[in-house]
């Protein structure tokens, strides 16, 4: 007779014809009808509409009719709770049944009924059972205590099963203890603070007792629970590692992984000069070389435990390095996973062979594992410093077959081991250079690209490669754009001379057409850098690279831990922790390694973790191209000037950064010998963003640039002023003398005699005398230049300070600074060159004869649009305001008019730039409130941030 | 733990779905069949997570077996329960195929119901399993009151893999030692890797509770025991014994009573079963020692010789031989002259294939190709892989000697020396291969 025919009728109106069979007085056929249902029930057809006909069945002496039923109740129970309710009374008559077969099947279905109404009605049932005369019906009782709690824990605890269920870990029946056991720990995971699984040495012993009695399945109950229990101190930790190594030897894998588990766990607390810690590590090897030759969907398990377990103790399988060799057959996971093992073991001792055999590996089929394979290479290379020649060389085969796949990988992994031996294996790069155009993964192609921008003075046509890249820059993906920006940049700051436009090219790729914000961030960078101090821009570029790691892919401490009391289960696989991928309450514990003894010798190194569980940052793995941006994000790069009020737009200052970098940021990198390079060269773009243009358009002047403006700033030009008395802010520290070999200079700018002056200490720290100084500016806002040479006539000796005055005029070149009023600075003495920016105070700019007509100031006030008006509060000033008036005229802000209303003194004033712009104010004073305020209008509503500062430096000072 | 357990054909279509636990779903049956049997790729592990659903899967012949969890169930433990799933349904029906599955849906439900109980695995020993679910309906009715409670003890008790009262008139024993060698050669005949994976394999057919005793050439034991009979004994037998690198057992040996004195003993199940499984690395005993010759005669050509030597006793007889040669992948045509035996070349394995039905010990034999190329402007050079082989041979490499195997029943009349012993060695190839 087969049963397959059940499969087979899909007929219309079966339900109808199944509800006759099924109540059809022949038991034959109404077993062949529960069949049926139950075949249907299977293949996932709804046969719900016949419970109550189903239940009619239940009653019957068939055990094998009897089994089919519950097996249907199981399924649809909780469908139809009302009609579940009917077979109550046949479970708890079955549960009174002499055979105990049909007692444990009654208590065992019980449990998986889910219906709140009928829990209730299984207690008294359950109870009995609990405590039956046969070991069989209370094994089944004990997890049907922990099916019960997964449906009513409330009542689980108020009927006392709990305590039941405790007692029953002392029965004289192995398998109801490793049943009661699992079921307890199940219920103790949900209640992690519970005491539930009350685990001392008493129960521990009881448990080991069992330990060797009971199942396989039953071992693994019983090794899982005792991983849980922490050990009073050393001796007692050894008594049970003793007791559960025997366990090693068990033919089933899972009874082995979970034993490995307690001996993990447990060897954390043995000190480690004990000779049985040595013992112990030495036991472990073999049975998990054994579990290799398991099926292979358990050596995956295994593999992946031993991955965690070589992390945290390398020592127990470092002479096994064979066995984890990849087999022919192997299917492809496996064969994975051996790869990662084979690189974690791989040492000095063992790499020809490791090698000769990731060389094999590399001409496999599968892709994933070939470049798997390639790229272990590059990971032998890194870990073993003697091998990298031959890695080196291996990796150089394998580029010569021209398998695509296999060549990126090369690639990508070349690129690492240049950057932990930087200079030694350059002469390979020929070999790079050539696959080029055969590099069509992002990964490959960045790598490539990184490797010419790092060693760009040794590749002649460097800027070619590049520039072919850069040709499909918006096709390429992020990562290769990333890193041709920081390659061109790299290669501009080696290559100068010929490599301005590729640089502008890229810079303006990046930052004008990108929508990528990265990109734009990391341009913007590099322009500020390369604009506002091209030696940092060195500096930060062409910086040492901090080493890489030797470790990849290291577990982070804490997790390895956690990790380490989860072997054998789905943690382990995963690789993550249990919170992870399961919902609910369980699993939420996190589970430690226990302390060590004494002395805390057994943590293996520092980082490793204590049981502290401090979270130390992972260990740095092989950089991939963010890390570059990275270290310059580390850097502080905000803007030289701290500027309150109103922010300027900073993409203005970026634009004008651009602008620089063909200037001022290129002449310092010739050096001094180079004359600034004509205005017209990067005059043109930069200018677009010039005064005329109202704040607002800013942002979009930079994304289009504009050249309009440039004849508002020139009309503006021209103007001189005289008399002294102005404010002149006291001298800082301009460039120190740790950026300056020694030279450090402090200054300040002032007014005297209508002259504007740079006062310089120049103090020597270094231990040589400097001669030889000069000076130069950068192009600026107001076209600042040395009138005339910097007068050091004497050689200044070490520790000494002299004083210069350097006269200045107005008209060097201009360019627009962000800040307004930044000056950038290049000193030159017989030692070097030093570049430091500074900023001067604007009203030193303001000329003598500043004076408006009342008249032209009325008229200009009402003619300059509102838009242009700015507003800004100076606090706690307390002098009048005739005092404020005579001290601002101090400063060439000469007051025009005074009106008093109600109490309110408003002094107009007007003051003129050197460069003819004037500026129109309307300051309130209200006696005795110490809180000022300026409006400020002009044509050039740029100025006026700086003008406010220059209000308040005076009235303050 | 196990949160439900199905069984799919190669289409996808379930054949049995038991759920044990109320977080899996009847959508986990469809999750299962499109994210793994239906996907396009191959599978690159057996434990997938869909959905925060976990899924173990084994497959045999074409049925999937799939165990569903959404707990951190210990991962080992449902592999090794699938697999105890396939050999209970294999000695109960034979081959796994859906056509016996179908046919014994109604049987598979109810073992699955007995081994597995709100997801936790329970006795899965066939022996037990047997006394109380057959194919034809359950037994258990017609049991007296007396035989259910020895069910029921046998069932939950210490030798859950064996039943009471099993009678013989003749008892029996067979073992077997099965071997398989498996060696990495390189051309110049240097080991680089050389190891046995052996099985000791039983077949008992005893009465009663037998006690059996278990004793091989074990380096440790003879060890121990030369230690008290004196130096020169141990010597002696020093050269006899083997070290073992590690071994498992059949859950019916007591692990303890091996941890502490080295002795394997155990009460055996009744019928075939694995004993042990075993591994060693040392002193093996390399059947066959492979000798190539390859030399690349211009661009075209190539000479390849290969001599085969068998190295072990002339009175014994290795069967089965078989000699791959790859040849590359642009071979035109092969000329063969083999001294003995029957070699072809396989165009389609792209290996000369030469088999041997029967060798002598202490022998040697050659095969010479020639080895015609098509001109190829392909750069890659040959990548040459390894020669492999394949025999059988009538002794165990490892060195292994069962030394006794010793039964005891006290209770029925029959002695040790009524048992009737049968051994057998056997060591077969695993990866048996010389670079060339």
């Amino acid at each position: 007779m087969t049963d397959s025919k059940y499969f087979t009728t899909t007929k219309k109106g079966e339900i109808f014809e199944l509800k006759a069979e099924l109540n059809s007085d022949k038991k034959e056929k109404k077993k062949e009808a529960v069949k049926k249902v139950i075949a249907s029930m299977t293949v996932g057809k709804d046969v719900s509409a016949l419970f109550p006909d189903v239940v009619n069945c239940m009653q019957t002496d068939n055990l094998e009719l009897k089994k089919l039923v519950y097996l249907y109740l199981m399924n649809y129970a909780k469908s139809q709770p009302d009609m579940a309710i009917m077979a109550v009374n046949t479970f708890v008559k079955d549960c009174e049944d002499p055979n105990p077969l049909i007692r444990a099947l009654a208590v065992r279905t019980m449990g998986c009924i889910r219906v709140d109404k009928i829990t209730e009605y299984l207690c008294e049932p359950l109870r009995k059972c609990l405590k039956d005369e046969d070991p069989y019906v209370r094994k089944t009782a004990a997890v049907c205590v922990a099916k019960l709690h997964d449906i009513n824990a409330q009542l689980v605890e108020d009927q006392g099963f709990l305590d039941t269920l405790k007692d029953l870990i002392s029965d004289s029946n192995p398998m109801v203890v490793a049943n009661a056991v699992a079921a307890l720990s199940e219920i103790a995971e949900s209640h992690p603070n519970s005491n539930l699984l009350d685990l001392n040495p008493q129960t521990i012993n009881k448990l080991l007792t069992a330990l060797n009695e009971c199942t396989e399945w039953g071992q693994i109950f019983i090794l899982d629970c005792l991983a849980n229990y922490t050990p009073r101190d050393d001796r007692e930790s050894q008594s049970i590692c003793e007791r559960v190594t025997p366990r090693l030897s068990h033919a089933n894998s899972a009874v082995v992984l979970s034993a490995v588990k307690v001996l993990m766990k447990f060897m954390e607390m043995l000190p480690k000069d004990l000779d049985y810690y040595g013992t112990l590590l030495k036991k472990l090897a073999p049975p998990l070389v054994t579990l290799l030759s398991a099926e292979p969907e358990l050596q995956y398990v295994a593999l992946r435990n031993i991955n965690l377990i070589v992390q945290r103790r390398p020592e127990i399988l470092k002479h096994e390095m064979k066995v984890f060799f990849v087999k022919y057959n192997d299917p492809i996971y496996v064969k994975l996973e051996k790869l990662d093992i084979m690189i974690r073991l791989a040492s000095q001792a063992n790499i020809a062979q490791v090698l000769a055999e990731l060389k094999e590996y590399a001409t496999e089929v599968d892709v994933d594992f070939v470049r798997k394979a390639v790229r272990a290479i590059g990971r032998c290379a890194i870990k073993v410093e003697q091998s990298a020649e031959r890695c080196v060389s291996t990796l150089l085969d394998l580029i010569q077959t021209k398998v695509n796949y296999v060549v990126q990988e090369a690639i990508v992994v070349i690129k690492d081991i240049f950057r932990k031996y930087p200079n030694k294996y350059e002469s390979v790069i020929a070999t790079l250079c050539e696959n080029l155009d055969s590099l069509d993964e992002p990964e490959a192609r960045a790598a490539m690209i990184w490797i010419v921008g790092e060693y760009a003075e040794r590749i002649d046509n460097a800027d070619e490669l590049l520039e072919s890249f850069l040709e499909g820059f918006h096709d390429e993906s992020t990562q290769v754009q990333l890193q041709l920006l920081t390659a061109i940049v790299k290669l501009f700051l080696k290559k100068p001379t010929e490599t301005q436009e590729l640089v502008q090219q890229v810079l303006s790729l990046a930052t004008q057409d990108s929508d990528n914000p990265d990109l734009r961030d990391r341009g913007y960078i590099y322009w500020r850098l390369l604009s506002t101090d091209p030696v940092a821009a060195k500096e930060v570029v062409l910086a040492e690279k901090p080493l890489i790691s030797e470790e990849t892919d290291l577990i982070e401490p804490t997790l390895l831990e956690e990790l380490i009391c989860h072997i054998g289960t789905l943690a382990s696989v995963y690789h993550k922790p249990p919170s992870a991928f399961v919902e609910g309450s369980r699993g939420v514990q996190h589970k430690r390694l226990p302390g060590s003894a004494g002395s805390g010798e057994s943590v293996e190194s520092p980082d490793t973790g204590s049981a502290a569980g401090v979270s130390d940052a992972p260990p740095a793995v092989i950089p991939s191209q963010g890390d570059l941006l990275g270290d310059l994000l580390n850097l502080d790069l905000a803007p030289p000037a701290t500027t309150t009020g109103p922010p300027p737009p900073t993409s203005s200052g970026m634009q004008m950064g651009a602008m620089d970098l063909l200037g001022g940021g290129l002449d310092s990198l010739m050096g001094d010998e180079s004359e600034p390079l004509g205005g017209d060269l990067g005059g043109s773009p930069a200018m677009g963003a010039g005064f005329g243009a109202p704040p607002a358009a800013m942002p979009a002047s930079f994304n289009a640039p504009v050249s309009g403006g440039l004849d508002d700033l020139f009309d503006l030009g021209g103007g001189v002023g005289m008399p002294s008395g102005a404010y002149s802010p006291p001298k800082s520290i301009w460039l120190p003398a740790m950026k300056a070999k020694g030279l450090e200079i402090s200054g300040t700018f002032a007014r005297r005699a209508g002259v504007v002056q740079m006062e310089m200490t120049l103090t020597n720290k270094a231990m040589s005398v400097m001669t030889d100084f000069a000076i130069q500016f950068n192009r600026n806002s107001f076209g600042l230049a040395p009138a005339g040479p910097l007068q050091v006539l004497t050689p200044v000796s070490p520790n000494q300070s002299i004083e210069v005055a350097l006269p200045l005029n107005t008209v060097g070149p201009v360019m627009k600074m962000e800040p307004l009023n930044n000056l950038q600075v290049a000193v030159k003495n017989n030692i070097d060159v030093f570049y430091f920016s500074c900023q001067y105070p604007i009203s030193m700019l303001f000329v003598e004869d500043g004076k408006m007509e009342r008249q032209v100031f009325l008229a200009t006030w009402k003619d300059i649009p509102n838009d242009n008006e700015s507003q800004f509060q100076i606090k706690d000033c307390h002098l009048s305001s005739d005092a404020a008036s005579s001290k601002l005229q101090g400063s060439n802000i000469f007051t025009i008019a005074k009106r008093t209303v109600d109490g309110q003194d408003m002094l107009y004033q007007s003051t003129k730039l050197t460069n003819g712009i004037w500026v129109l104010a309307e300051l309130r004073v209200q006696a005795g409130n110490p809180n000022y305020t300026v409006s400020l209008k002009c044509r050039a509503p740029e100025v006026a941030q700086c003008v406010f500062q220059s209000y308040e430096a005076v009235l303050k000072n | 733990m196990i949160g439900g357990l199905f069984i799919y054909n190669h289409k996808g279509e379930v054949l049995i779905s038991r759920v044990y636990r109320d977080d899996i779903g009847r959508n986990a049956v469809d999750a299962f069949r499109v994210n793994v049997i239906h996907a396009r790729q191959q599978v690159r592990s057996p434990v997938t997570n869909i959905a925060r659903t976990s899924f173990f899967h084994v497959k045999r012949s074409n049925i999937w077996l799939a165990a569903a969890t959404k707990q951190n169930v210990n991962a080992a433990m449902v592999f090794e329960f699938l697999y105890k799933m396939c050999d209970v349904m294999t000695a109960y029906f034979g081959k796994i195929s859906e056509e016996n599955v179908k046919n014994n849906f109604v049987l598979i439900y109810e073992l699955l119901d007995e081994i597995l109980d709100f997801g936790y695995p329970q006795n899965s020993e066939t022996g037990a399993l047997k006394t109380f679910i057959t194919q034809q309906g359950i037994k258990s009715q017609h049991h007296s009151k007396e035989e259910q409670s020895q069910i029921t003890s046998q069932v939950t008790g210490q030798i859950g893999w064996r039943r009471e009262g099993i009678k013989y008139r003749r008892n029996e024993l067979f073992l077997d030692v099965l071997e398989s060698v498996n060696l990495l050669m390189s051309p110049q005949g240097q080991v680089l890797s050389a190891h046995v994976s052996g099985r000791v394999v039983m077949k008992s057919y005893l009465s009663g509770m037998p006690e059996c005793k278990f004793g091989m050439n074990d380096k440790i034991v003879i060890d121990k025991q030369g230690k008290g009979g004196g130096s020169e004994d141990a010597a002696k037998s020093g050269k006899q014994s083997i070290a073992i690198d590690d071994c498992t057992f059949h859950q019916c040996v007591r692990l303890s009573k091996f941890d502490s004195e080295r002795s394997i003993s155990f009460i055996p199940p009744d019928g075939e079963y694995e004993l042990m499984r075993y591994r060693t690395t040392k002193d093996i005993i390399l059947p066959f020692r492979v000798i190539p010759l390859v030399r690349e005669v211009g661009r075209t050509k190539l000479e390849v010789k290969v001599v085969i030597k068998s190295n072990f006793k002339s009175s014994l007889l290795a069967q089965k031989i078989e000699v791959r040669v790859p040849t590359p992948l642009n071979t035109s045509g092969v000329q063969l002259i083999c001294m003995k035996g029957k070699a072809k070349y396989k165009a389609s394995e792209n290996a000369i294939v030469w088999k041997i039905k029967r060798m002598a010990g202490m022998k040697e034999s050659q095969i010479s190709a020639e080895i015609e190329l098509l001109p190829t402007n392909d750069k890659k050079k040959w990548a040459r892989p390894p020669i492999s082989m394949n025999f059988e041979v009538p002794f165990a490499p490892s060195g292994l000697k069962v030394r006794y195997l010793k039964v005891f029943e006290p209770k029925l009349n029959y002695s040790d020396h009524d048992v009737i012993k049968w051994v057998r060695y056997i060591g077969r190839s695993g990866i048996y291969e010389t670079r060339c």
